[in-house]
């Protein structure tokens, strides 16, 4: 229950005064600006995109400052703002295997047409914390040779030539909406997908963890992981015909996983699929593991009853500005609620110490 | 017809990619601008962005991104159309008028001032990040195999 009460606002505007020159911090040092955070906390950036479900690096840079690096707060203010936005459309669907790819790694495969390509990766790397980076220095350009223009196919259709791993065939079924229509259960692909690719990070990355300690475990490999530059494409009605109207970071993962057989499908590899916004592979991968664990039904699997195969549990708790909202509210007044309990409590007790006195009595 | 309307979904899709500030920057070193009128202002707002499934399957909404779009007219009649990634109103703006100027008279001078710098800028930028990648492909060596 909420009860409106007057008093608060002087103490609110002085406690946002206070955030502000908590933000700036010590005025001695330099003050950030938001093309800073762009360039330089990129993968940030990046991350604030996706969930916050809006490709706009410069306007996630500035979610990041004004958020004090508080990236779910962030990601909350990106969400607030893209409702102001008019939807102009959606575009064409994406088309990776076109992808101008930074990295693109296969751990399924050796050899394969477009190679393994590293990318700028954390990988490899030794984790000790690198003191340079503490002192001022320009950084050599990284090295570069001539790249002769080659495709880069989907490692998946090697696998298809053999028929050893399910297809997924071309649909033009227009999909649905979560962000018009409230999402319902049951949820289709297209539908979980979609709120993946928004969910957050870390609880993506636990719940596709647990299907790999044996909850729902579904042997997966990451038959690729490509990072790159994509072109969007929307149907501009004026013109009638469709015109590129950007060029897009994404991360793709699609998981290979093995696959005995049901009752409705050959032993075959299986597929689970991760598209997100920016440079995110630990997200990309998490989400396809999900994405192939609730594809369970569909494939007519077993339902062992592990948390990953429940679509209303992992879309109703994936989504951090769904779940901060609910949890936070909690610390605004409910002074009058918990004033119920309280008579509650009391009157339990007095009963209670009632009973015992009675008991002691006989 | 269909070359035209090839040759302007090229130019179109160059005036969306261009970095921020490009395109106005270069059209007003070029002189090239007339006097408008709009049929739509500059307007922000999201496309909503699809992949498909497995890469191929059935689409699914991967996220929003901003775009701006602008409608005008010249003068003679021909009609522009702009839509830039991000929100720069002067971009669209510009990208409207570029458009426009290109289905006339100066349409080889916007070419050489405006969409071959900018397909030259773009085309560098992207070479330059091929390169690094090529530079990070694995060249596998087999060491020893077998037992001797």
């Amino acid at each position: 229950m909420y009860v409106a009460v007057k008093g608060g606002e002087r103490a609110i505007d002085n406690a946002h005064a206070w955030l502000a020159e908590e933000r700036r911090g010590d005025r001695e040092v330099a003050e950030l600006e938001v093309a800073q955070i762009r360039e330089q906390m990129s993968l940030a950036v990046h991350r604030v995109m996706a969930e916050g479900s809006l490709y706009d690096p410069d306007l996630a840079a500035l979610a990041i400052k004004q958020a004090r690096g508080d990236l779910i707060e962030a990601v909350f203010l990106i969400r607030a703002y893209r409702t102001t936005l008019p939807r102009f459309g959606a575009s064409e669907p994406i088309d990776t295997a076109d992808m101008a790819c930074d990295r693109r790694i296969s751990a399924t495969f050796k050899d394969l047409p477009g190679g393994q390509v590293l990318g700028p990766t954390f990988d490899y790397t030794h984790r000790l914390l690198d003191f340079k980076l503490a002192a001022e220095g320009e950084v050599p350009p990284a090295p570069s040779t001539d790249a002769p223009a080659e495709p880069v196919p989907h490692v998946t259709g090697f696998l298809n030539r053999e028929g050893l791993i399910e297809e997924a065939p071309a649909d033009d079924t227009p999909p649905p909406d979560l962000t018009r229509e409230p999402l319902e259960f049951p949820a289709d692909r297209a539908l979980r997908l979609q709120a993946l690719a928004r969910a957050d990070e870390g609880f993506t990355l636990g719940m596709a963890y647990s299907t790999q300690r044996g909850y729902a475990r579904n042997h997966a490999f990451v038959g690729e992981l490509r990072i790159g530059a994509v072109t969007v494409e929307m149907e501009i009605p004026e013109l009638g015909f469709a015109i590129e109207i950007g060029e897009i970071t994404v991360t793709e993962c699609e998981s290979v996983n093995q696959f005995k057989g049901s009752k409705t499908e050959p032993p075959q590899f299986t597929r689970g699929y991760g598209l997100v916004f920016g440079q995110s592979e630990r997200k990309a991968i998490s989400m396809a593991l999900v994405d192939r664990a609730l594809r369970w039904e569909e494939l007519g699997e077993d339902n062992v009853g592990a948390p990953a195969q429940d679509t209303e549990f992992v879309l109703a708790h994936a989504d951090n500005i769904q779940a901060t909202g609910f949890l936070e509210h909690i610390k605004l007044p409910h002074y009058v609620d918990f004033q119920s309990e309280l008579e509650l409590v009391r009157k339990l007790r007095r009963e209670a110490g009632a009973s015992d006195m009675k008991e002691a009595a006989e | 017809m269909m070359s035209d309307e090839a040759g302007r979904k090229d130019w179109m899709g160059l005036l969306a990619r261009a970095k921020p500030g490009r395109i106005a920057a270069l059209l007003e070193g070029a002189e090239l601008a007339e006097p408008v009128t709009y049929l739509r202002a500059p307007e922000i707002g999201s496309v909503m962005v699809r992949g498909r499934a497995g890469g191929t399957g059935a689409p699914f909404n991967l996220g929003e991104m901003s775009v701006t779009r602008c409608t005008l007219k010249l003068a003679g009649g021909a009609v522009g159309h702009g839509h830039v990634q991000g929100r720069s109103r002067g971009d669209a703006e510009a990208a409207a008028l570029v458009d426009a100027l290109m289905q006339g008279a100066k349409a080889e001078a916007v070419r050489a001032a405006i969409l071959a710098p900018l397909h030259a800028e773009e085309t560098a930028r992207r070479q330059a990040r091929a390169a690094r990648a090529a530079a990070t492909k694995v060249e596998f060596f087999t060491m020893t195999r077998g037992e001797d």
